[in-house]
């Protein structure tokens, strides 16, 4: 258990002590680990966040930052795959409207998954069977949990492929995935993870593979739907501007924890973490006149077996000198408040990141 | 940028050994001239495999790439962006069309014939990961170059190699490990020394930072730009990000389904795009600004996906995607023309410019489906700017007129297509 619940507490912040959630979904110090031959691989490390029914949470990263494996624990897919023989470790909680998922029967979670939890993944043609049509695997998503004929249940596969704009839905619905575009995939996997109505949608980079064209397409396919049904949505990518579009709130993963989080207007234009410094900095932008230079953040990401101690951001952060006692290199951050429900975890004093963001930062971007 | 070429010489000491073929092109002298470039990839089928049609990736596209300068080339997957950076550098054999290289027509030479020329025309992947042999060391992958080509550089390959390690942020004591020990940004550095080991004179880079993590994709492009400017490299830069290829280059081409559908300066590009597509493709671009999260308005939703560049459509290839399409977009390819300096255009009714085509007004049922997925404020605004433009360069002829009879000739087209235009603007609008 982190120190992270000490400073929160006053301010709503998850805690463990009251297992009461009000939030439709609420996870608590999630930790997932993966042992290897290398070492133990800390993916996510003790991350926390909330998040209600009818609002869209976006968590940036860089690869390895953990931000998958989140999804993933959510989901309680993170033992599937290459590492169902060495079991991944997993702790803290997660509750899902009143049910805590990590300690829940396997059969309770199944219910769960798919009809009240749902996933778009990244990559639609891996994600999608090659030998059967999409009709067919709607149908099964749907009549798992709903017992109707299959009549019915592809009845409403071709209503769901028809909202999610694809064309004749009543023909398409029997091509295989190879006969769809990669949009048209896409779209058909929207209709799938959506056929039972899901109240919490994961879509875990849903249009990196895809076109801006066709992104623009999904991404504004996803909103609708979001308005339509109601869903809480956790949106993971590492495209800011797809956040920007989406996003009410904002988390920032580094290493494996949460080094910034907050609503999405906050987390843009008063960012208090020299990471989200870095991201906005590296990103060249369409809205600004040129810049001269990028300004990228030095070194790269860490290995999450060998996560440098102290802070993780450390060893490229510009300001790492800054906190005296060199307490960067040697105590964690915890995630502390700096506005309302806008959280950093950084050593240096806010006025010092007010100071830094106002004066060197912001001219820049 | 502004170096002179033979100050680069001295930095690089490979290129003393290596005569070069050609002399060396002053900046802004045409480097690479494409004209009518084709590729067209046969399609076979049964036993006898014959042809049976042809996927059209590159149908003839010009384009001149100067010294010194950046070309960037955008459009989606599928457009022929990728194919168009292996023609220039000859990695295809071109279906038809002509290539010159400094002035020498290299469109059908030889293994033998272009092995000179590799040094002066390198490549960077897209792939970090698959286009560095896994199985051989860093020393001898930056190496390679020079025992192909029976270059000796001064010093040593060992030293030299070292220096271009260190050119490009690595460090140089990692002579003897393999790439499987270095990230993705290190990979993607020691790419970029293979590339710049002989020192080229033009680099063709497709997608050289796509596959990179944010932070590091602009490491990748600083260390490009530095090394243009110490080096004096040309570069084509190919991507799909259009905010990286802003920031990279000085003029962009932008493809759609094998051909250039405008090649333009970059400020005149993004601040007024004339072709629908290019105005389209702008738009989709997410905006990394959580204020303008409602202003979805702004965008233009295209109707589906690219068409299948087996058959391309007829006479404009995006007619059927494109909100303003009439009769004559169906059966007249649109010409690629300068209608403003310095921003070439292949369209019929282009945006933020006068109407080409002013006596077809009537639009396709398509361009009626496409135009509900576009906002009547973008329609509206596109209305205005484009009789504003029409106003201001009938203005401007008749002021020329007025003063200087001598140049009416050129003017008389421009003159006659002012009222229509506005009209045919406003019935598009409708």
């Amino acid at each position: 258990m982190t120190e992270l619940s000490k400073t929160g507490a006053a301010v709503g912040e998850p805690t463990s002590a009251s297992p009461a959630p009000n939030s439709f979904l609420e996870v608590r110090d999630l930790k997932v680990h993966f042992p290897t031959d290398d070492g133990l691989v800390k993916s996510v490390d003790g991350l926390s966040f909330k998040l209600e029914k009818g609002k869209t949470l976006g968590i940036v990263g860089e690869s390895g930052s953990g931000k998958s494996v989140t999804s993933l624990g959510i989901m309680g897919l993170h033992t599937a795959g290459q590492y169902g023989k060495r079991k991944a470790r997993i702790s803290g909680e997660i509750w899902l409207d009143g049910t805590e998922l990590l300690t829940a029967d396997p059969d309770e979670v199944r219910k769960l998954r798919g009809r009240q939890m749902a996933m778009i993944f990244q990559d639609p043609l891996s994600a999608l069977h090659p030998y059967y049509t999409i009709g067919q695997q709607i149908v099964e998503a749907y009549r798992i949990h709903h017992d109707v004929d299959k009549k019915t249940a592809k009845r409403r596969a071709v209503e769901m492929l028809d909202r999610v704009g694809i064309p004749q839905p009543d023909k398409r619905v029997d091509s295989y995935p190879h006969e769809f575009s990669g949009g048209m995939r896409q779209r058909a996997m929207i209709a799938m993870s959506l056929v039972n109505n899901p109240e919490l949608l994961i879509a875990d980079e849903p249009t990196t593979a895809l076109d801006v064209t066709v992104q623009a397409q999904i991404l504004d396919l996803i909103r609708d739907l979001q308005k339509e049904f109601g869903s809480a949505v956790i949106i993971i990518t590492h495209d800011l501007g797809v956040v920007a579009e989406l996003a009410d709130d904002i988390l920032v993963m580094y290493g494996g924890r949460c080094v910034e989080r907050g609503p999405a207007e906050k987390v843009f234009y008063e960012p208090r973490h020299p990471y989200t410094w870095g991201l906005l900095g590296s990103m060249p932008r369409l809205d600004r006149e040129q810049q001269e230079r990028l300004i990228p953040v030095k070194g790269s990401p860490p290995s999450l077996i060998n996560i440098p101690s102290g802070c993780a951001f450390n060893p490229r952060c510009p300001y790492a000198d800054i906190p005296k006692d060199d307490v960067t290199r040697t105590v964690r951050p915890e995630l502390t408040e700096v506005g309302g429900r806008h959280w950093a975890a950084c050593h240096m004093t806010q006025e010092q990141r007010e100071r830094i963001w106002t004066e060197e930062i912001a001219p820049k971007l | 940028m502004s170096e002179n070429p033979k100050d680069t010489a001295v930095t690089l000491p490979a290129q003393s050994d290596g005569a070069t073929l050609t002399k060396d092109a002053a900046p802004g002298e045409t480097l690479l001239k494409v004209t009518g470039l084709q590729k067209h990839f046969p399609i076979k089928k049964g036993l006898l495999q014959r042809q049976v049609g042809a996927v059209h990736a590159v149908d003839g596209i010009d384009f001149e790439v100067r010294a010194g300068e950046t070309l960037g080339v955008v459009g989606e997957s599928g457009c022929g962006k990728s194919t168009m950076g292996r023609l220039i550098t000859r990695l295809l054999e071109p279906t038809g069309g002509k290539v010159e290289f400094e002035g020498k027509d290299i469109t059908h030479l030889g293994v033998s014939g272009m092995r000179p020329l590799r040094r002066d025309v390198q490549m960077i992947f897209q792939d970090p990961y698959s286009s560095l042999n896994p199985r051989h060391t860093i020393g001898t992958i930056v190496g390679a170059p020079f025992k192909l080509q029976g270059v000796e550089p001064e010093g040593g390959i060992k030293k030299e190699v070292q220096r271009l390690l260190s050119v490009v942020g690595l460090n140089p004591e990692h002579y003897n490990r393999y790439p499987h020990e270095f990230s993705g940004g290190q990979r993607q550095r020691i790419g970029i020394a293979r590339a710049l080991a002989l020192n080229p004179k033009l680099v063709v880079a497709d997608e050289p930072v796509s596959a990179l993590d944010v932070s590091i994709q602009a490491q990748v492009v600083n260390l490009l730009d530095d090394l243009q400017q110490e080096l004096g490299l040309t570069y084509v830069i190919i991507a799909h990000d259009l905010s990286v290829v802003r920031h990279v280059s000085d003029r962009i081409a932008v493809m759609y389904l094998g051909k250039i559908v405008e090649l333009a300066d970059r400020e005149s590009l993004y601040r007024a795009p004339m072709h629908p597509y290019t105005k389209a493709l702008m738009s989709a671009v997410p905006i990394p600004d959580p204020r303008r999260k409602n202003a979805k308005s702004e965008r233009i939703l295209l109707k589906g996906d690219v068409p299948s560049p087996i058959s391309p459509p007829s006479g404009c290839r995006f007619h059927t995607r494109c909100w303003k399409a009439t009769q004559i977009c169906t059966t007249t390819e649109p010409k690629l023309v300068a209608l403003k300096p310095g921003q070439q255009v292949a369209c019929h009714h282009p945006e933020n410019f006068e109407d080409q085509a002013p006596q077809d007004t009537v639009l396709l049922t398509m361009a009626k489906e496409a135009a509900e997925l576009v906002a009547d404020e973008v329609l509206a605004e596109s209305a205005e700017t484009s009789a504003a433009v029409a106003a201001e360069v009938a203005e401007t002829t008749e002021a020329a007129e007025a003063t200087e009879t001598a140049g009416a000739e050129a003017t008389e087209t421009a003159e006659a297509d002012v009222t229509p235009a506005a009209e045919s603007q406003e019935s598009t609008d409708k």
